[in-house]
């Protein structure tokens, strides 16, 4: 089995994420490779959304344009999505509320709704029947799924749990006895080990917990929402303190109070909530206080198309904010590296007493990922020059912005007997009051420029596929799964080619990469934007230019097929 | 002990005869008379001439933004709610460019204290309309008069169900000095608009303006429980002005309401990773 694609569709409120997350739960649970992608619009009911799971006995790292096999809940899934059937594919759907006048013989009708109704008695089931079919076609075992499905729905009640699995079952044994057709390949559990199913959301908000961020303010933009939700739920057990606050403003602000106060702290938004937290970012940087932001990309400009996704805002975060100071940014490749950047942005942070942006996209935010269970014993906090209050204690007329030869100053917290914090957003002299002075205000923007010098060989891009190849494949974020992907695909044809991928990109690692470069021939950028911004400031940086791009922004994400074919047509040519 | 030299500050910025020093004195008297000491305070202060008064005093500081005062103060409590945390700035900054955290401040009842300098002018950019200017009155920015009608920020604050709302004047330290004092000891939020000539660019709202007209609500038969008394109260602007607590009540504050701080102070709380391993079964 090399893979199998599934894809479930319907209208905005049909229960689309639910049905699709149980399918990648319970694929998840025979110990497969899972990767699943959401592709939905910005309404509450209506519309046309679906959920991509693609399954495999081998890594998975992005997402497909292939479909084996499509669960459709309405007549415009079946249409929209037919095209896209592999040679074997079949579309399920409910032939007695679907009407679809010219059947194929790829298409296999069970009775949803009926069979709901008959054996849990209320239609409502009639998802989980269209799961349980679904299965049922690619012979997957269903205890499995009944497991799964016992697991989720036990929340609600017992009875509620029952129903669900004999709804399953129903449209699992429907199948059985009435599909003659055949499907792409079966799928079966294989040996262990157990993975974990998580999303880019889930992920920061975790690697953010376990990297101590204790407090977290926001308002709710898509695609960042689930991080707030995820750990104002977590709020009561692990003594987190969230809070909605009224706009971005006072997100940002609310994170730069809490840290100057000695918690870490972070906020998380979208292009739109960043846009209107440029000032505090500015004061994050003037008063050195600490603050980690997660930015989740969704296409701009303005409100954008609110539920896709886009890398546009890299050089936006890079200039964040009026005057200079440093920042660092990072931007994970998928939930995996999610979760122990969120350590590194917080350890940077504090050891620079800078603010630090982490850039999601829409993508990452909402794709699940089957990963090794996160070792938490690679979480390390180092707060840097954070000092206790016994610290503080024996230093004689602390200083908040002391000059020190890293431009990284000791730092107490207020409440300290006999130290007192003091901080401007104005310049300020050493011991935080406002200045005027002409030759303080040089030493204070050295300090707060040139502080993160060093950080930058912290920063280093990932090198993947043959060293000697001539073309080089160039990325970063979430793009690289497609991009290792179409690695590995144009090498087994007997292209060379190979990658170098930025998972931090500032400050920029200048060194490593022109090094990286060093043979190349064709230099390909391929981002989630129209005008290549990753070419443009690693133009500034390193001075190297660019051969080829390849580039997508109608909102959809990268592929390696959508790679592949864009270096045929233009690479190769 | 706590003395007023342990609060002595240096040298100060602001015009001579500002209404902002009586202000400062008030602020050192008040917290030396409710024993605080510099370093259990925070003040969180606004860009404006008001957004100044921590500089000139001793305590723990944040200086901010233009406005976001309320913001980084509440968090800070949150983070910390052993500290004393007061928010300070002008009526631009709070009523104008702040707005918006004013009202939600105000509905979380967090235990800060926000002292409000409102000198019915932007002092530091020299002389334009505030939102409580007055109807007329030319400034700067309205050459023809001040035609919008003025922010009542007492009235604001009731209609938002402030816990604890107060009016003050800087001409008159003991009454400022006993208004800080109960809105330290109260339990949440507490607003105290501060009546505050401003020497130079308004010269219509003067000390001997403010001063014929104040009076005090506590000398009479005044219900500082009573909120629709409050509220008939804080319409009262022109011939005379009530200073004094126009409304308080008893209600839990913001910090009283997050499990996570109910004992410890958020900040004095260890980081243990490991605890969120067993979160890791629910992906599993
Ligand atoms: C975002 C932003 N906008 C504008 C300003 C310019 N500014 C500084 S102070 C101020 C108004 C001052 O008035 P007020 O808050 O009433 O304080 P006062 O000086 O009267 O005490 C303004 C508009 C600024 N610093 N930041
Ligand atoms: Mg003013």
């Amino acid at each position: 089995m090399v893979e199998f694609n599934f894809r479930v569709g319907g209208e905005a409120g049909q229960g689309i994420q639910t049905i699709g997350y149980i399918l990648a739960k319970t694929l998840a649970r025979g110990n497969m490779h899972v990767h699943a992608s959401q592709d939905y619009e910005s309404r509450i009911r209506g519309g046309h959304n679906f959920f991509h799971i693609r399954v495999s006995e081998n890594p998975v790292y992005g997402t497909s344009e292939k479909v084996d096999l499509l669960i459709a809940l309405n007549r415009e899934t079946v249409d929209l999505h037919t095209k896209a059937l592999t040679e074997k594919g079949v579309a399920v759907f409910d032939g007695e509320k679907t009407k679809i006048e010219k059947r194929d013989p790829s298409q296999f009708d069970v009775p949803f709704e009926r069979l709901a109704v008959e054996t849990s008695g209320n239609k409502i089931f009639a998802n989980t029947v269209a799961t349980g079919a679904a299965l049922s076609l690619v012979k997957y075992d269903f205890d499995i799924l009944s497991e799964v499905l016992t697991e989720i729905f036990r929340a609600k009640s017992k009875q509620v749990a029952e129903d669900n699995v004999k709804a399953a079952e129903a449209g699992y044994r429907y199948t059985e006895e009435n599909f003659k057709g055949e499907v792409a390949c079966e799928l079966k559990p294989v040996e262990g080990p157990r993975r974990i199913l998580i999303n880019g959301n889930e992920a920061v908000a975790l690697g953010a917990m376990a990297a101590g961020c204790k407090f977290m303010s926001g308002y709710p933009m898509t695609p960042s929402t689930g991080i707030l939700q995820y750990m104002m739920n977590k709020s009561s057990d692990f003594n987190l303190v969230v809070e909605q606050a009224e706009d971005e403003i006072a997100a940002l602000n609310m994170a730069i109070g809490a840290s100057f106060t000695g918690v870490r702290a972070m906020t998380a938004t979208s292009g739109g909530g960043f846009s209107l937290m440029v000032e505090a970012f500015s004061l994050a940087g003037m008063t050195e206080t600490p603050v980690v932001v997660v930015l989740g990309q969704r296409p701009g400009p303005s409100t954008g198309f609110p539920t896709r996704t886009e890398q546009g805002e890299l050089e936006f975060v890079i200039h964040t904010s009026h005057g200079e100071f440093a920042r660092a940014i990072l931007a994970p490749r998928d939930a995996e590296d999610a979760f122990y950047l969120m350590n590194k942005a917080f350890n940077i942070a504090e050891r620079y007493q800078i603010p630090v942006v982490v850039l999601t996209d829409e993508y990452l935010a909402d794709s699940y990922w089957t990963v090794d269970r996160f070792d938490f014993s690679k979480i390390v906090i180092d707060r840097g020059e954070l000092l206790s209050e016994e610290e503080a204690s024996k230093i004689k007329d602390y200083v908040r912005h002391k000059f020190t030869e890293s431009g990284v100053s000791p730092r107490a917290l207020p409440g300290y007997p006999g130290v007192l914090v003091v901080t401007d957003s104005d310049e300020h002299t050493e011991d935080g009051h406002i200045t005027e002075s002409a030759e303080i205000r040089v030493k204070m923007v050295q300090k707060r420029v040139w502080k993160t010098k060093g950080l930058e060989k912290e920063m280093v891009p990932l090198s993947y596929g043959p060293e000697k190849a001539g073309t080089v494949f160039l990325g970063w974020g979430s793009t690289y799964g497609a991009i290792r992907e179409a690695v590995d695909l144009l090498n087994e044809e007997g292209f060379e080619v190979r990658m170098l991928h930025f998972n931090a990109l500032w400050p920029f690692p200048t060194d490593a990469v022109i090094d990286a470069l060093k043979g190349s021939e064709k230099r390909v950028m391929i981002e989630s934007n129209a005008t290549s911004q990753l070419a443009r400031v690693l133009r500034a940086e390193t001075g190297i230019q660019m051969t080829n791009k390849i580039l997508r922004y109608d909102g959809r994400p990268i592929t390696s097929n959508y790679i592949i074919q864009a270096f045929k047509m233009e690479v190769r040519a | 002990m706590v003395t007023l030299k342990d609060y002595q500050g240096g040298e100060t910025a602001w015009c001579p005869g500002c209404g902002n020093f009586g202000i400062l004195t008030a602020v050192k008297k008040a917290l030396v008379e409710l024993e605080i000491s510099p370093h259990e305070v925070l003040m969180v202060s606004g860009i404006g001439q008001a957004g100044k008064l921590p500089h000139y005093m001793k305590c723990n500081l944040f200086n901010g933004l233009h406005g976001r005062t309320l913001p980084v103060a509440t968090a800070a409590k949150l983070a910390n709610h052993r500290l004393h945390v007061f928010a300070v700035g002008g009526d631009g900054d709070g009523y104008g460019e702040g707005g918006n955290h004013l009202i939600h401040t105000i509905r979380r009842n967090i235990g800060v204290k926000y002292l409000v300098h409102n000198n019915q002018i932007y002092g530091l950019t020299k002389g334009q309309a505030s939102p409580t200017s007055d109807l007329g009155f030319v400034t700067k920015s309205t050459p023809r008069g001040v035609v919008s009608t003025p922010l009542n920020p007492i009235a604001l604050a009731l209609a938002l169900g402030a816990s604890f709302v107060a009016r003050s004047f800087s001409g008159d330290v003991p009454h400022l000095v006993q208004m800080i004092k109960e809105a330290v000891n109260h339990r949440g939020f507490a607003l105290i608009d501060i009546l505050q000539p401003c020497v130079i660019f308004n010269h219509l709202n003067t000390f001997s303006w403010y001063r014929e007209r104040v009076y005090k609500l506590g000398e009479g038969d005044y219900d500082a429980t009573d909120g629709l008394a409050a509220f008939k109260k804080a319409q009262e602007w022109g011939e005379r002005i009530p200073i004094g607590v126009f409304y308080k009540e008893e209600r839990p504050a913001l910090e009283e309401l997050f499990p996570a701080i109910e004992d410890v102070p958020l900040v004095k709380q260890k980081i243990e990773s490991r605890q969120f391993e067993k979160l890791i079964e629910e992906f599993m």
